[in-house]
């Protein structure tokens, strides 16, 4: 028997924690995001081409001097629901990221990488140009978009596992050349789309493909919020699933999780997360991918702690972006998917340097 | 008891198993043995409902498909032959995966106890991808175990099923996880596994059940069930059953098919 130099259960730190157990790093970690995130949100309020800022409201609370209408627009209409979109797409970005990841038992598999963030375009361009013609689409008013990009998600979601995974293993190369596969075909229905559209759609479409958080409204979040934070609050119970189904799926099933009910909920809730986010914010790319990568790093990959750290480190990396995406050429605007890019494009070019000899081709 | 009447299990078009009887008790470590082929992992399969069989498979009189995936993970786990990690998860994680099957909390003190039992003591800090086979399998050897821990609750045993647990190990190690095994059964626990060295099992099986052509060939205590005959059939390569006088042990010599 191999004899390691470490005694065989405690290691000397303040806390005790066993070798090998990483669920106080992890939980220090979550006290350390929700500061940061606090502070992120904070600036991003704070941040703007108008002079706007924290410091005039709380002046303004503790004074007989009023808030200016105009500072009141800035912060309440402008800024305060840019906030809120940014933390609900930033979190429902990176935790559709890391769900996909764990039911693709692979670090590579993104929503944007591999198709879905594509069929969720299209659905969202369906909706755009179709609108209240497709069969519900009065009923649903603002959440049609939301929802035809949930479906067209869902849709390539099953199609892409179907595909890529059988007897339970997920091929890797299968999976990356079904997604282009697939984020081609959706790329095609889309431009024929836009070639049917008619000019006020086709401005419609051109802000919404930009990928920025720009024209943020209470009406964009709150047609946006209930699929994200249902997908949100679906994400924790698939946390022990995810877990196990990293030893394969027969021996997920071993240990009493039942697989395939599980799975569905998976698809679903990476549907739900990146078909919302897709709907209000276009293609914002490489969170889902780089967000869950590096707590993995950082504390390990058990999904009880990945999921939550993951969505407050994916808030508080967009609302981040989006802060230098508003001021770095002030008072215009950077498509916030070009800081996303320029950011995660390298990181994602690191996480496969890194893994190069992992990856089974 | 586990008990399977007439398990067939057809693989694409191959008919894998057909007509397959099998008994395993309580208390007892039950080897399934047979060459390359012969449906020993299949029948495993079967009976851990990995695949589709026909017949009936009931554990302790209660039918095995009738269970709820948490229900039957409370009382049986399963060791496969070989794990691959999607993540990097370290030695410690892992073996605590084998207790998110159980619903009481406050069981963390099995997982040094189990790495232990299984001689891994030392290596919960480090990361499973890092290790050699031998070593990852024992570690999921001790994952299954903590999943299963008493090998009796509340009257009624727990179950291991084995595919090959002694396959990538080296012969120190072999001897033990077979003590363990042995040990987990004589507890009162039923274990059944698949085994491949037929020296191990005569030394350590309660009862033996040898698969030829997707049959069970003859299923019972190793002297009756690994005999010369029975041995060439099934392996297709002469064999004879030797015994070293002073113990009685049954041992295997592959060397007699040599000899006229």
């Amino acid at each position: 028997m191999a004899v390691s130099t470490e005694p065989a259960t405690e290691r000397p730190t303040e806390t005790h924690a066993i070798a090998g157990d990483r669920r106080h790093r992890a939980a220090r970690t979550t006290w350390g995001l929700i500061m940061l995130l606090a502070l992120v949100s904070v600036a991003g309020l704070n941040v703007g081409a108008a002079g706007a800022s924290i410091g005039d409201v709380i002046a303004a609370v503790f004074s007989d001097k009023e808030l200016s209408l105009t500072d009141r627009v800035v912060l309440l209409d402008i800024r305060l629901p840019r906030l809120a979109l940014g933390l609900l797409v930033g979190a429902s970005l990176a935790v559709s990221g890391a769900v996909m990841q764990g039911l693709f038992r692979n670090p590579l598999a993104d929503p944007g990488l591999v198709g879905v963030s594509a069929g969720a375009g299209l659905g969202a361009i369906v909706a755009i140009v179709l609108g209240t013609a497709l069969p519900l689409g009065q009923a649903l008013g603002h959440y049609v978009v939301p929802v035809a990009a949930f479906l067209g998600g869902w849709i390539s979601t099953l199609v892409l596992y179907r595909i890529s995974t059988r007897n339970g293993r997920t091929s890797v190369a299968v999976m990356l050349l079904a997604g282009i596969a697939l984020g081609a075909l959706a790329g095609a229905l889309s431009g024929i789309l836009v070639y049917m559209a008619n000019d006020a759609q086709l401005r419609d479409l051109t802000f919404w493909g930009l990928g920025s958080l720009a024209g943020a409204t209470w009406a964009k979040v709150g047609a946006a919020a209930p699929l994200i934070l249902l997908a949100l609050a679906a994400a924790p119970f698939l946390a022990r699933s995810l877990n196990a189904l990293a030893l394969g799926e027969a021996s997920a099933a071993h240990l009493g999780i039942p697989v395939q009910r599980m799975k569905s909920i998976a698809i679903m809730t990476v549907a739900g997360a990146t078909g919302a986010a897709v709907a209000v914010s276009g293609g914002i790319g490489f969170i889902g991918i780089v967000v869950p990568h590096l707590l993995r790093i950082a504390v390990g990959p058990d999904h009880r702690y990945l999921l939550l750290n993951a969505a407050l480190l994916g808030a508080a990396l967009l609302v981040g972006a989006d802060m230098i995406s508003r001021s770095i050429i002030a008072p215009a605007e950077l498509p916030i998917g070009i800081v996303t890019a320029t950011i995660g494009g390298p990181f994602f070019l690191w996480i496969l340097l890194r893994n190069r000899g992992l990856l089974d081709m | 008891m586990l008990e399977a009447r007439d398990i067939g299990v057809v693989l694409g078009t191959r008919a894998v198993l057909a007509g397959v009887a099998f008994q395993a008790l309580p208390g007892q470590l039950t080897a399934i043995v047979g060459p390359n082929g012969s449906g020993k992992t299949t029948l495993l399969r079967a009976l851990t409902l990995d695949v589709a069989y026909s017949g009936q498979i009931t554990l302790d009189g209660e039918d095995l498909r009738q269970l709820k995936p948490w229900v039957l993970a409370a009382r049986r786990a399963v060791l496969p032959q070989a794990t691959r990690l999607a993540f990097p998860f370290t030695v410690y994680e892992v073996v605590s995966l084998g207790l998110s099957a159980g619903i009481d909390a406050g069981r963390d003190h099995l997982i040094p106890e189990a790495l232990a039992a299984v001689g891994m003591a030392g290596f919960a800090g480090r990361f499973f991808q890092e290790l050699s086979g031998g070593e990852q399998q024992r570690v999921q050897l001790a994952r299954v175990l903590v999943q299963v821990w008493e090998p009796v609750v509340e009257g009624r045993p727990s179950w291991l099923f084995l595919d090959e647990p002694v396959a990538s190990l080296d012969i120190g190690h072999q001897l033990e996880v077979m003590q363990l095994a042995r040990s987990y059964a004589e507890a009162g626990g039923g274990v059944v596994a698949v085994m491949h060295d037929l020296n191990l099992t005569a030394m350590f099986a309660d009862s033996v059940a040898m698969l030829h052509d997707g049959k069970i060939m003859h299923q019972g205590v190793h002297q009756e069930v690994l005999t010369d005959d029975a041995l060439s059939l099934a392996y297709g390569c002469r064999l004879r059953v030797n015994t070293v006088p002073p113990t009685g042990g049954t041992y295997v010599l592959p060397h007699s098919a040599a000899a006229p």
